[in-house]
């Protein structure tokens, strides 16, 4: 369902030119340097998407202590000062602002979100042990989805005028498609008409399959579509004819010398991808009625546990960042012209 | 294969010609005219009423009579369709204005003021960034409480981080454009360059933006109320349609893949007349 994403820009480190500046640092160095800065950077957003978490906390309305007590009993009351002094102290609302923040800040890198109001134990608790089904079904949806958008695109690009248009048909209208009708139009033919699947999936391999294809659909069709403009370019480079020259076949020249660089953009984008298919996961999970962050989300929005909101969204911010970390780290890696000065 | 174009004596008329070089932009089109239709004069398109409750006729799947079918209460789907769209279309328009006015003040002040607080704005932008759209829009949800105020709100400031980055490059991009420096050269105040040459050249390809964000807006309010975290239920807004036909999936499909479907038409039309529109206005710009 995502139509509209920018290509991530890789991100530029402040320090980065100064750092290229210098005139002598070996490229292991200057590999090395460049490493660290991209940590350092990454820890840093961590840090500060842990702030925008911790400051949504604060912005809902009305007295904190007051609201949790609220959702806790179900009621719509006030509370004496009494009443309200020890929820303060267990929650340390009594503290000053930045002490709190420093906390939170600090318990973030100690693997503690916070404290769930409505459970009354700690966040990472409950979001822990859903995380696990939720990663399985977004990192099998990636697989899937590659293999999906790489299948079609070899198959379809620059062939015959009208299997093209097909392919990228395909590719335009799945990429429009919000996860949540994929999902309903697979578990109703699937599911309630064949009885192939079980209408609530569960953990079980087999109530695995159908959330994994609904979100692979879409993404597959997204990348297909940058894949394929990739593609149609790298098949107009001079490389490709001197490889047909040489007598190479068209399935040789598609499979050796095209793809390798055609999928180099989609890779940068897969990142990206890991989060928006955790977002995605949310809705799988619930059409499915699938364990994971989707229940434990979807649960604590409509209580109004802002914690648990918090700390769930903040999980999946640290995933992506993490994703993305280790995506420039290989970029780095792999492209040599990465290492060296710009 | 070479085609040689023959000198034609008889031309077709301009839109039959413009019907055959582009017919998905006529049907995208088409579909938004409809949309609009529906939107300020539903009456049009259907002669029943979408409150009328008839008890006799639940859950029947579509037929002539009924073109989607009824719902529970015996309301007919395909009116109810056409009545929410005042409300899907009012929400996805709303919410890419909401986005795109945070992304033009970020957007338009990191680009032209430029130093520490164009590296601070992009700082809090990749921070956003790192909080896919749907989960940041929830975390407003909580926050405020489910109403379509916060449905607004929620996919706006979702979607805000991305328009915002891209407006910031589209300054920069002018920035550096000849005819904005062949105008400082010429002497003109800073601030008649932006206003005159500025401002409207990176405002542009933003139109074409704004379109695709109609229909990712519409996509994503729907996901909402899909959620449950919409407009209340008695409205037909069609993530309020798909919310309450979740409870007869397994026996009445077409509560949820009709109205579902309606939604994918519209987007995909809003987002290929974006594309289209996008086309044009980059080769005006060259």
């Amino acid at each position: 369902m995502t139509i509209l994403v920018e290509v991530p820009e890789p991100a530029v480190d402040p320090a980065g030119s100064g750092v290229d500046q210098r005139p002598a640092a070996r490229p292991g160095v200057r590999l090395a340097r460049r490493i660290v800065w991209k940590v350092a950077g990454a820890v840093a957003v961590v840090i500060a998407a842990a702030s925008v978490t911790f400051f949504a906390q604060l912005a809902v309305p009305g007295d904190r202590a007051t609201i949790l007590l609220n959702i806790q009993t179900g009621q719509h009351q006030h509370y004496t000062a009494a009443q309200l002094a020890p929820v303060r102290k267990e929650f340390g609302f009594d503290n000053p602002l930045v002490a709190q923040w420093l906390r939170y800040i600090g318990g973030v890198f100690h693997g503690d979100l916070g404290t769930s109001y409505t459970q009354h134990r700690p966040v990472t608790q409950v979001v822990g042990g859903q995380l696990g089904p939720s990663l399985i079904i977004t990192v099998g949806a990636l697989v899937v989805a590659w293999i999906l958008a790489i299948g079609i695109t070899l198959l379809t690009v620059k062939r015959r005028p009208v299997v093209s248009a097909l392919g990228s048909l395909w590719e335009t209208f799945t990429a429009c498609l919000p996860q949540y009708w994929v999902g309903i139009i697979l578990l109703v033919i699937f599911s309630v008409d064949l009885h192939w699947f079980p209408v609530i999936g569960g953990t079980s391999v087999k109530g695995t399959v159908l959330p994994i294809v609904t979100m692979a659909i879409p993404l597959a069709g997204f990348l297909g579509q940058v894949t394929r403009d990739e593609f149609e370019k790298v098949l107009d480079q001079p490389f490709v004819t001197t490889a047909r020259t040489r007598g190479q076949s068209d399935t040789g020249v598609r499979l050796r010398h095209a793809l390798r660089h055609a999928v180099l953009p989609a890779i940068t984008l897969s990142g990206w991808a890991l989060g928006a298919l955790l977002s995605g996961a949310v809705i799988v999970e619930n059409i499915f009625g699938r364990p994971g962050i989707g229940q434990v989300l979807v649960t604590a929005v409509s209580t109004r546990d802002v914690p648990t909101v918090s700390g769930v969204v903040l999980a999946v911010a640290i995933v992506y960042v993490i994703a993305n970390l280790l995506v420039d780290l290989a970029y780095a890696l792999v492209d040599p012209r990465l290492g060296g000065p710009a | 294969m070479t085609t040689i174009t023959l000198p034609t004596v008889v031309r077709s008329p301009d839109w039959v010609r413009h019907l055959r070089a582009r017919p998905t932009t006529v049907l995208a089109s088409l579909v938004v005219v409809v949309a609009l239709v529906a939107a300020f004069a539903p009456g049009v398109l259907t002669p029943h009423s979408p409150t009328t409750i008839h008890l006799q006729q639940t859950l029947r799947s579509p037929s002539w009579h009924h073109l989607f079918g009824t719902d529970e209460a015996g309301r007919d789907l395909f009116t109810r369709v056409v009545y929410g769209t005042r409300e899907s279309l009012g929400i996805g328009v709303g919410a890419t204005a909401i986005a795109m006015a945070i992304a033009i003040v970020f957007g338009f002040t990191a680009g032209l003021v430029g130093g520490i607080v164009d590296s601070l704005i992009t700082r809090l932008l990749e921070v956003l960034f790192s909080f896919p759209a749907l989960l940041l829009a929830l975390l407003v949800v909580a926050v405020r409480g489910p109403s379509l105020e916060t449905e607004l709100i929620a996919v706006g400031v979702g979607s805000a981080p991305g328009y915002a980055r891209m407006v910031r490059g589209q300054v920069l991009n002018v920035r550096e454009a000849p005819y904005v420096e062949a105008a400082s050269a010429l002497g003109h105040r800073r601030r008649t360059v932006i206003r005159r040459h500025l401002f409207p050249n990176a405002f542009r390809p933003l139109v074409a933006v704004m379109t695709l964000g109609v229909g990712q807006s519409i996509v994503w309010a729907s996901s909402l109320s899909f959620l449950g975290f919409g407009v209340p239920p008695p409205s037909p807004e069609w993530g309020a349609l798909l919310d309450a036909g979740r409870d007869f999936i397994t026996t009445s499909w077409w509560l949820e893949i009709l109205p579902g479907l309606v939604i994918v038409l519209l987007a995909i039309a809003v987002t290929s007349l974006g594309r289209t529109l996008q086309h044009k206005l980059e080769g005006a710009a060259r």
